[in-house]
């Protein structure tokens, strides 16, 4: 018997459902001598914006328990460096690239990156980067601004204009940092996104009590890992009953059992990120635990455990 | 030339408690072995479960064959749980990572290594006195000067092993107990002051600080310095961008683009 992995999200057929997530997977030369890239469904690109930016002051990580955190600001090399030196390397992962794009500034900066990116044929997807905790006003420096996720016209309104400007699959990434994440993923499916992925990192502070020094630079910063994982099942699980459009999920999956769960409470498809940095080959890993679950339980198609979760209401 | 980085589960074969909280270990492999050079580093897996979460960078102490040291002391509860750890255990392990220190004398006229160590800063530079100690030849004789800093005497880590390969070595220790009392940058700045070190390279690895003032007295006396530096890193092997250094030409990883860099590329915040 032979399980079937593949999926579809938007026009974006993947022969897998599991992604190396924006941020944790370099430009994947870091990770091709630990793996063969190919087994990869996608790979999500590091958040690229129109500038370069060269990022947040160190440390930029601490550990914490069961987790990271982490505030790199979005170093990145800007669009045309990322087009002529990045992309290349990307591609040759042989699998589909999804690019991940943030604006310093407003909408228009990510209608105009969508749009250079919609010419390209390397390009697969675009997820749009709206939950990005560590880029702060220069003014307050330890003041994180309002995320664009943060609220729901303003997530309508990012996507639905990055909509007009490119036709390849959209993915908006959303924040755990809210009230009611459901919100947002509706506003972002009303405007025509083709998916929606989720959690971007939690927001948190750690403490170095014998210098009272704050552990990262910034201050604040974003929390991954297995801490988070239970955070992103229930937002996943929140989702999934109040869109029609795929989830892509992820936080803190580190092995088969964990990308499960993701599955059952309502994801067609998962990323791995902070595993990336602990096991280089989780993602290998979780793909080949994928199929033999599902040959294991005589599951024929992933699609069937999508949702699966046995939950009363 | 793409550097080979390996991960392999590896065993200890040996393990050595080295008094105060410092303890080596013996691990076999190969691969890591052969190829690693002197200021490299590896990543190890303390533990399957989630907590600890991230690895933990150990730089190669020696090589011997086929196997590797590294050197560590305890610091919390990842090297403790690190410290447990027995003969006969496996270990995941990736490495070698980084850049090294470049070992290659410059010219026949500047061959006087210093090297600067600071606590467990001599973890690498033993590797890295190993490998110029084998420059050495007929026609071209130096003598490696050794200058170690640590709390007391009892936190002088190989003193007899740098001995052994005929370098000329220096101790100065906090209190006093061992040496002079001061510090490692004491002992290089009275060196420094000496003529026959005008044509020194030095090579330091140690806490920040000392790194610092290592940088600067080499600065002042117009000598190569390159140090060794430690970062706080999330994975080891230039993906998650969280250990950089502030240099002339803006972030770099230390975990990629170092930890070894040239001393007047940093910018000493």
């Amino acid at each position: 018997m032979k399980a079937k992995l593949s999926i579809n999200i938007g026009k974006l057929k993947l022969k897998n459902p599991v992604m190396a997530a924006s941020g944790t997977f370099g430009y994947a030369e870091e990770f091709s001598g630990f793996m063969d890239l190919k087994k990869l469904g996608a790979v999500v690109s590091k958040t690229i914006t129109l500038r370069p930016r060269q990022g947040n002051p160190p440390p930029r990580t601490c550990e914490t328990p069961a987790g990271m955190l982490n505030s790199i600001g979005l170093e990145n090399p800007g669009l045309d460096a990322f087009i002529n030196c990045k992309l290349p390397v990307l591609v040759k992962t042989g699998v589909p690239v999804i690019v991940s794009i943030a604006s310093e500034s407003g909408w228009p900066e990510f209608v105009e990156l969508a749009g250079c990116l919609d010419k390209l044929k390397e390009v697969a997807a675009i997820e749009i980067n709206i939950s990005c905790p560590n880029i702060r006003s220069t003014k307050h420096k330890a003041q994180s601004v309002k995320l664009i996720s943060q609220d729901p016209k303003a997530t309508y309104e990012v996507v639905k204009a990055v909509r007009r400007a490119t036709a390849k699959t959209l993915i908006t990434k959303l924040s755990p940092n809210v009230t009611d994440i459901t919100e947002m993923a509706m506003a972002a499916e009303r405007a025509g996104s083709d998916a929606v992925s989720l959690i971007n990192t939690v927001t948190g502070m750690s403490v170095d009590v014998a210098t009272r020094q704050p552990k990262i630079a910034c201050v604040t910063g974003g929390l991954s890992g297995p801490a988070i994982r239970p955070i992103a099942v229930r937002m996943v699980w929140e989702v999934y009953r109040k869109i029609k459009i795929p989830i892509i999920g992820m936080g803190g999956i580190m092995d088969t059992a964990s990308a499960l769960e993701f599955f059952m409470a309502g994801a067609s498809a998962i990323s791995i990120g902070t595993a990336n940095f602990i096991n280089p080959r989780a993602a290998a890993e979780i793909i080949t635990g994928l199929e033999r679950f599902l040959i294991k339980n005589k599951i024929k198609d992933i699609r069937q455990l999508i949702g699966s979760v046995k939950s009363e209401n | 030339m793409k550097e080979k980085v390996f991960q392999e589960s590896i065993k200890i074969i040996a393990k050595e408690n080295l008094g105060a909280d410092y303890f080596k270990l013996s691990l076999s492999s190969p691969k890591i072995s052969h190829s690693a050079k002197p200021g490299q580093f590896v990543e190890l897996r303390v533990s399957d479960a989630n907590i600890p979460l991230l690895r933990r960078p150990l730089g190669v102490h020696r090589v011997e064959g086929n196997t590797f040291e590294v050197l560590c002391e305890i610091v919390g509860k990842g090297t403790e749980l690190l410290s447990k750890k027995e003969p006969g255990d496996f270990l995941d392990v990736i490495g070698p990572l980084g850049n090294g220190f470049d070992c290659d004398l410059p010219s026949a006229a500047r061959q006087l290594p210093i090297l600067v160590a600071g606590g467990m800063g001599v973890a690498p530079l033993i590797f890295l006195a190993e490998k110029l100690a084998e420059r050495k030849t007929k026609n071209s004789k130096f003598k490696i000067k050794v200058l170690i800093g640590a709390k007391t005497k009892s936190h002088i880590l190989c003193e007899k092993e740098f001995k052994k390969l005929g370098c000329k070595v220096k101790i100065a220790t906090d209190d006093g107990s061992r040496g002079f009392r001061g510090k490692a940058t004491d002992l290089l700045k009275k060196e420094l002051s000496t003529v026959s070190c005008q044509l020194a390279t030095v090579y330091t690895c140690g806490p920040q600080a000392m790194l610092k003032a290592v940088a600067k007295l080499s600065g002042a006396h117009n000598l190569p310095a390159q140090v060794s530096l430690e970062a706080h890193m999330s994975c080891g092997f230039g993906a998650c961008l969280g250990c950089v250094v502030d240099t002339k030409d803006g972030y770099k990883r230390v975990c990629k683009e170092g930890p070894v860099f040239w001393a007047d590329d940093i910018i000493w915040g």
